[in-house]
């Protein structure tokens, strides 16, 4: 395999379009009208609660399920009339799916059968397929006497060597233990950026998600909520549910008080505050409205603490602590909120770890709120 | 103690089961056409007189016949219902299967004596052809069932990995489900073999002239003098049903150690 970096002319390009793709089987909605581009080159990751519909979307991509309206396209051609085996697209799938009677060797050079290229040069690519995913020497082996993490590779190399323009990966690394699966996902993410192909991962593991992805579809019941890269779909989730779904988020009960460039807040534990308009991803109106911040965008301070230069300051008392090593978590009380947050702080070496009961300043900065405007749920 | 009890069940059992096939040999190398004993001396006599009986290699020959085709024929209807029911969804499945898979609690004399009227009405005439119609039609629910459970335990994603790596849905088939459910391939046509191969109502039904073994066999037990022909050749079948099974039984076995896969049994 040549690594050719995409240039960033190729990387903008859409390589899949789907327009208004719809799947229903009965009268079940599956997929709901999605309209979405995927780019050359790129790492995609379809990320959602079970039964949202990623596996489906994934699989209409492939060909193993027709779509019952929109368009898809890819590379330019519609796939309306283009089985699966005929689609630029090869997939890993969830349970590997190695054939059981065949070598390793058969098995990676499974799609090969029908291409002219002469035994030595199909011999040497399915080597070097191998290679690239660290089972060199294996060949011979017997499919089913591999460990899971093996058969994985062998799935990745049995999809790479036709030099698909798409490979699809349904939850690849589900199978695999906690340890295993890390590895594996830094050496997917390095094998992607070495081949240039564009995966497309589904995923419920929003973790594995953020670590691996270039842009995120987020999809709850059939819709992509959000489409963005994994540091917007952190720091700017569009809706409490995707802010839910995507790490830890603490909400605080607010009022909107006036809206324009800078929006007037008067938020619960906080105070009055004002924020940028930037900081709210729907439409900001007056009235009952909902102020997220991530756990470690708050700081703990302790009793000698001088005031932060920038931000401002909360009092609250700690109700929970956490002792994690690295990290420890704080659930505090901030005064007159109901519900306590959740506060994550580095430790550092000559700075005990505060104790259950005591009161405390938070050190907190309105750029790091997002406001959320819709009904509460 | 109740344990002993068990014990001298399963031996009654067995005895009760294999003994009467432990005499067939002893009295086919009998010197003498009584079936009794004591035995009265060793000859091989019986064996020889087999070869030179035309009407009864003419017998084996309907019966070979027959249950080749039979096995095959059983065999490969069985594939498609199997493949039918376990991949697709049609309306009536249920109903459907349950009519197909019905001639397995229907007494063979009904449909002996059914398939017989509707021959006759047809003005067919009888021979090994109507033998092998009858017999497919109630060996085709066991194969069924067995070739069911070998479809069944095959993952749906090799098949699709097999297409996303550009096969045709034919080329799959061979490539990866045939090699995968062929122990089960070959355990349908044994079973389907052997039972065509004993049966005897609907062959009496509808051999005609062309007597398959055991029709004829039936008929030689009224002269005395062909009996221990008979112990001969029924001693060479089992021996020969012996090896059949083992061959098999070993293939079986590879077949499923290659593919990885957990002996499920089959009906060894
Ligand atoms: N063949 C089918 N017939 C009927 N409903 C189906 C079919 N395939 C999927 N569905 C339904 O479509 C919905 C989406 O299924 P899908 O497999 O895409 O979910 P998913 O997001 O991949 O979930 P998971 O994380 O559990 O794999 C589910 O509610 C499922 O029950
Ligand atoms: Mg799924």
């Amino acid at each position: 395999m040549t690594s050719s970096p995409a240039p960033a002319a190729r990387l903008a390009r859409p390589l899949i379009e789907l327009r208004e793709v719809e799947k229903y089987y009965g009268d079940y909605y599956a997929l709901r009208k999605i309209t979405t581009d995927i780019r050359e080159g790129e790492f995609f990751s379809l990320l959602g609660p079970s039964g949202c519909g990623k596996t489906t979307l994934l699989r209409c991509i492939a060909g193993f399920e027709e779509i019952s309206g929109g368009h898809l396209s890819i590379d330019g051609k519609d796939m309306e009339d283009v089985p699966a085996n005929k689609r630029p697209t090869n997939m890993v799938f969830q349970s590997y799916a190695i054939f059981p009677h065949l070598t390793v060797e058969e098995n990676v050079g499974f799609g090969l059968r029908r291409d002219p290229s002469s035994k030595e040069d199909k011999a040497r690519r399915v080597a070097e397929a191998l290679e690239m995913v660290g089972l060199k020497g294996f060949g011979k082996r017997a499919a089913h006497a591999l460990s899971g993490g093996q058969r994985q590779r062998v799935a990745l190399a049995r999809a790479l060597i036709l030099k698909p323009r798409v490979l699809l990966l349904d939850e690849p690394l589900s199978a695999l233990d906690k340890k295993m699966r890390e590895q594996m996902q830094s050496e997917l993410r390095k094998l992607q950026r070495q081949v240039g192909i564009t995966f497309i991962l589904v995923t419920h593991d929003q973790e594995e998600a953020l670590i691996m992805s270039d842009r995120i579809a987020v999809m709850f019941e059939g819709e992509i909520a959000q489409l963005d890269s994994p540091e917007r779909l952190y720091r700017r989730p569009i809706s409490r549910k995707v802010a839910e779904f995507i790490g830890i988020m603490n909400f605080l009960p607010a009022r909107v008080l006036s809206t324009g460039p800078q929006i007037a807040l008067d938020v619960a534990g906080l105070g009055q505050i004002a924020i940028d308009a930037e900081q709210c991803p729907g439409t900001p109106r007056t009235g009952d409205a909902s102020v997220g911040f991530r756990p470690e965008t708050m700081t703990v301070l302790y009793e000698g603490d001088p005031e932060p230069s920038r931000g401002k300051v909360a009092q609250g008392t700690v109700e929970e602590v956490v002792y994690f090593g690295d990290m420890s978590y704080y659930e505090v009380r901030l005064e007159g909120v109901e519900k306590p947050v959740q506060i994550s702080m580095r430790n550092v070496v000559g700075r005990p770890v505060l104790l259950r009961g005591s009161r405390t300043r938070i050190a907190w900065e309105a750029g790091a709120l997002v406001l959320f405007c819709e009904p509460k749920a | 103690m109740r344990g002993r009890g068990f014990q001298i069940y399963a031996i009654c059992y067995l005895i009760f089961l294999y003994a009467p096939i432990a005499l067939l040999p002893i009295f086919a190398f009998n010197n003498s056409t009584v079936i009794s004993f004591p035995l009265s001396g060793f000859t091989t006599q019986w064996f020889s007189q087999l070869w030179t009986d035309t009407s009864l290699l003419l017998a084996v020959k309907h019966s070979l016949i027959v249950a080749v085709s039979v096995s095959i024929l059983a065999t490969c209807f069985g594939v498609f219902a199997a493949r039918a029911t376990t991949r697709y969804a049609f309306p009536m499945k249920q109903g459907l299967m349950g009519m197909i898979m019905l001639p397995l609690v229907l007494p063979d004399i009904i449909i002996a004596v059914s398939l017989l009227v509707v021959l006759m009405q047809m003005g067919a005439s009888l021979s090994i052809l109507t033998v092998i119609l009858g017999h497919t039609l109630i060996a085709t629910p066991f194969t069924i069932a067995i070739l069911n459970s070998a479809f069944q335990s095959l993952d749906k994603s090799l098949e699709e990995a097999a297409i996303d790596l550009g096969e045709t849905p034919a080329s799959t088939f061979r490539l990866i489900i045939l090699p995968l459910v062929m122990p089960g391939i070959i355990s349908s046509l044994l079973i389907a073999f052997s039972i065509s191969l004993d049966e005897y109502i609907i062959a009496a039904f509808l051999s005609g002239t062309e007597a398959t073994l055991p029709v004829y066999i039936f008929a030689q037990f009224r002269f005395p003098n062909k009996v221990p022909v008979i112990m001969a050749l029924g001693t060479i079948l089992v021996c020969l049903s012996i090896t059949l099974l083992t061959i098999a039984e070993y293939f079986r076995r590879r077949g499923i150690a290659k593919a990885g896969g957990k002996d499920t049994g089959g009906f060894l």
